[in-house]
């Protein structure tokens, strides 16, 4: 057989029917993870067409956007942003109850958001298929999974035959090597990848991240990169599974363990691009050169160096967009006002981020000015934190330390700014009222988001982290 | 589903880059269980001022636009996050087909499987309507055209499979029930 690539071992592995001139291919999903906001409809739909759920065990459901990250009260009542989104949540209560599916629901030791719970419990597993109602699905990619998000309509279809109807998607490499600098992360690499190969130059491909700085990576870092693929218009982002992705999943609840866990092994180790294999896309990205980068616009594609001057507005959007968020070209970034900060979502809401963020602000103060909101991954993670004492460091520097959920990402759960408030975000999106009507988004590494809280403004962390070498 | 044939409107343009599916429709619209009545959160964030005022200036607010279909928007069209919520909000409104130079992937097959046409045109074209908004397109889906005011035409392409779901208004999951059989006899030869 000719030289193929992971993205089409793992295609090749899932077909059920092959795609011909007139329909796609029927291809198989091994995990199905589902979340409040996108799955009431599809179930609606299997009841009325008197469907059930074909692989309950292979569908894995929990409730992330429209949950509270505030404690219940004493008496148990969550503070919901409204009685619709309190209705939503207990819909896929009714709905998980009723079809057979396993909820990681309140009161839930896993409870959290889907794309960090699914790796978290060793669900997602290399040379899976892995889908969601939810385009940040792409996370899962880390593990050499092809993970993608989709519609409602489709969450129905995989509900009903726990299969899709697809068109084999095309390759792009991404090629990464050299070395990141001290206080360049993950976040500041994709930030760069997204930059370079702009907003809509995945749309159509799967991206397959390569090379020495790829396989440097730990899992935490490498789910940040792959996270953010759909900012650059592809679906999924696929890892190769190596060692750090088979020392992360070993005796995690869901893969198999002991001598099976070995022959899993050499069966995953199998889900890596042959040498010769052709990829229809290719860029090359070199890491020695990335300095911390943030957002300055409107979409993730409007990236720059945080100690580079604002760019000049290429274009009427670009300068709807500066207007927007209220900068000038020519001018820094650096030092501009900051309202919020935000470290959270399933771009960098795991324990390594919350470590870095607190790594800064341990023995430091939030600005007076500014209002941070810690808010962890998963219920798991959360306790993590805990047992180290990283909730301690964050209290005592001001910041607010909160319930796990996707929070202020998109602020579906009453977790919003307000209007003209600059935040600086460890989320995936900074479109226009993202974060709430009005609201100026600034995408950012836990780094920059915890130096940004201790100065005011928006602030490079290499200076807090040179002081603390020093 | 119903047939969808033609469309046949005068358009409404949006000639912004890059319109993502928040600004369709904004997150703290879809805590709904619900596929109908998103159409009046369509562009919500644009439609209505923080007061909640219409902004009389916005395409959608302006007479013109009163029973249009066709949505000529900038490249790149939805944009981001997952939600079905987006076609469906298109759809309440009355929205029949988007055109743009580039529709960004799940947005895409989202809105085909609910009866919404997404057509991708060329650069040249798009511009075209760009800059003459409010003209009255023809959109003829089975033999793939968009007949101009003048009698030009713009051909398109849709995936085979999407097209003969729209004119016929039969939807997918039909067709997957259909190859149970095989998606068994996958599952028996994976289960070893």
């Amino acid at each position: 057989m000719s030289a193929r690539t992971l993205l089409d071992k793992i295609w090749d592995a899932h077909v059920v029917r092959d795609e011909t001139a007139s329909t796609p291919a029927i291809l198989y999903v091994d995990l199905h993870l589902v979340h409040e906001v996108t799955s009431p409809q599809a179930f609606t739909e299997l009841r009325q067409r008197g469907l059930r759920v074909r692989q309950p065990q292979r569908t894995l459901a929990t409730f992330d956007h429209s949950t509270p990250t505030l404690p219940a009260d004493a008496a148990g009542k969550r503070p919901y942003v409204s009685l619709e989104a309190e209705s939503q949540v207990a819909q896929l209560e009714i709905n998980t109850r009723e079809f057979g599916v396993e909820l990681q629901g309140w009161g839930s030791a896993h409870r959290g958001i889907v794309h960090v719970i699914g790796p978290e419990l060793g669900a997602t597993q290399p040379g899976m298929t892995i889908v969601c109602g939810d385009s940040h699905t792409s996370t899962h990619g880390a593990f050499g999974a092809l993970a993608f998000g989709i519609g409602t309509t489709e969450v129905g279809h995989v509900l009903a035959t726990q299969c899709l109807l697809q068109r084999k998607p095309k390759s792009f490499a991404i090629t990464v090597t050299g070395k990141l600098q001290p206080g360049v992360t993950a976040k500041d690499l994709v930030l760069h990848i997204i930059g370079t190969v702009g907003v809509n130059g995945g749309t159509g491909y799967v991206f397959e991240y390569r090379g020495g700085t790829i396989e440097a990576l730990s899992m935490e870092e490498r789910m940040t990169v792959c996270n953010m693929s759909i900012e650059a218009g592809a679906r999924a982002g696929l890892i190769a599974p190596d060692a750090t992705t088979f020392a992360y999943l070993r005796g995690r609840a869901r893969v198999p363990q002991g001598a099976a866990f070995d022959a899993a092994v050499a069966q995953w180790s199998t889900f890596k691009t042959d040498a010769g294999a052709r990829f229809d896309h290719e860029v090359q990205i070199d890491a020695a050169k990335i300095r911390p980068s943030v957002t300055y616009g409107t979409h993730p594609g409007m990236v720059m160096a945080l100690d580079a001057s604002i760019p000049a507005a290429a274009n009427a959007q670009e300068k709807r967009a500066l207007n927007y968020m209220r900068l000038e070209a020519g001018k820094a970034l650096a030092g501009t006002p900051v309202d919020i900060v935000f470290l959270g979502s399933c771009t960098n809401s795991r324990l390594s981020d919350l470590r870095a963020a607190a790594d800064v602000l341990r023995g430091r103060k939030v600005a007076q000015r500014v209002r941070m909101l810690v808010v962890p991954g998963s219920e798991q993670i959360k306790r993590d934190a805990e047992s180290e004492g990283l909730h301690e460091i964050f209290r005592a520097a001001g910041a607010e330390w909160r319930e796990a959920g996707c929070s202020m990402c998109l602020g579906m759960n009453g977790d919003i700014g307000q209007p003209g408030q600059l935040v600086v975000s460890t989320s995936n999106r900074n479109f226009e009222g993202r974060q709430g009507p009005g609201v100026r988004t600034v995408l950012a590494s836990p780094l920059v988001a915890a130096a940004s809280a201790i100065a005011g403004h928006i602030a490079d962390p290499r200076e807090l982290l040179a002081e603390a070498a020093a | 589903m119903k047939p969808l044939t033609h469309v046949h409107s005068r358009t409404v343009v949006l000639p912004h880059e890059n319109i993502d599916t928040d600004r369709i429709i904004p997150a703290r619209f879809l805590t709904t269980t619900q596929r109908e009545g998103l159409g009046k959160a369509l562009f919500n964030d644009w439609r209505y001022r923080t007061d909640g005022s219409a902004d009389a200036d916005f395409a959608l607010n302006q007479p013109a636009a009163l029973g249009c279909e066709i949505l000529v928007a900038g490249r790149n069209f939805g944009c981001g996050s997952s939600r079905e919520h987006a076609p469906w909000a298109l759809l309440d409104f009355g929205i029949r087909a988007v055109l743009s130079s580039e529709i960004a992937d799940i947005f895409r097959g989202n809105a085909l499987k609910n009866g919404l046409l997404a057509v991708v045109l060329s650069e040249g074209e798009h511009r075209y309507l760009l800059e003459h908004p409010g003209i009255e397109l023809s959109i003829d889906i089975e033999r793939g055209f968009i007949e101009l005011p003048d009698g030009g035409r713009f051909t398109f392409e849709l995936e085979p499979f999407a097209r003969h779901c729209l004119l016929s208004g039969v939807d997918q999951l039909g067709f997957l029930l259909q190859h149970e059989t095989d998606i068994a006899n996958f599952e028996m030869r994976n289960a070893a």
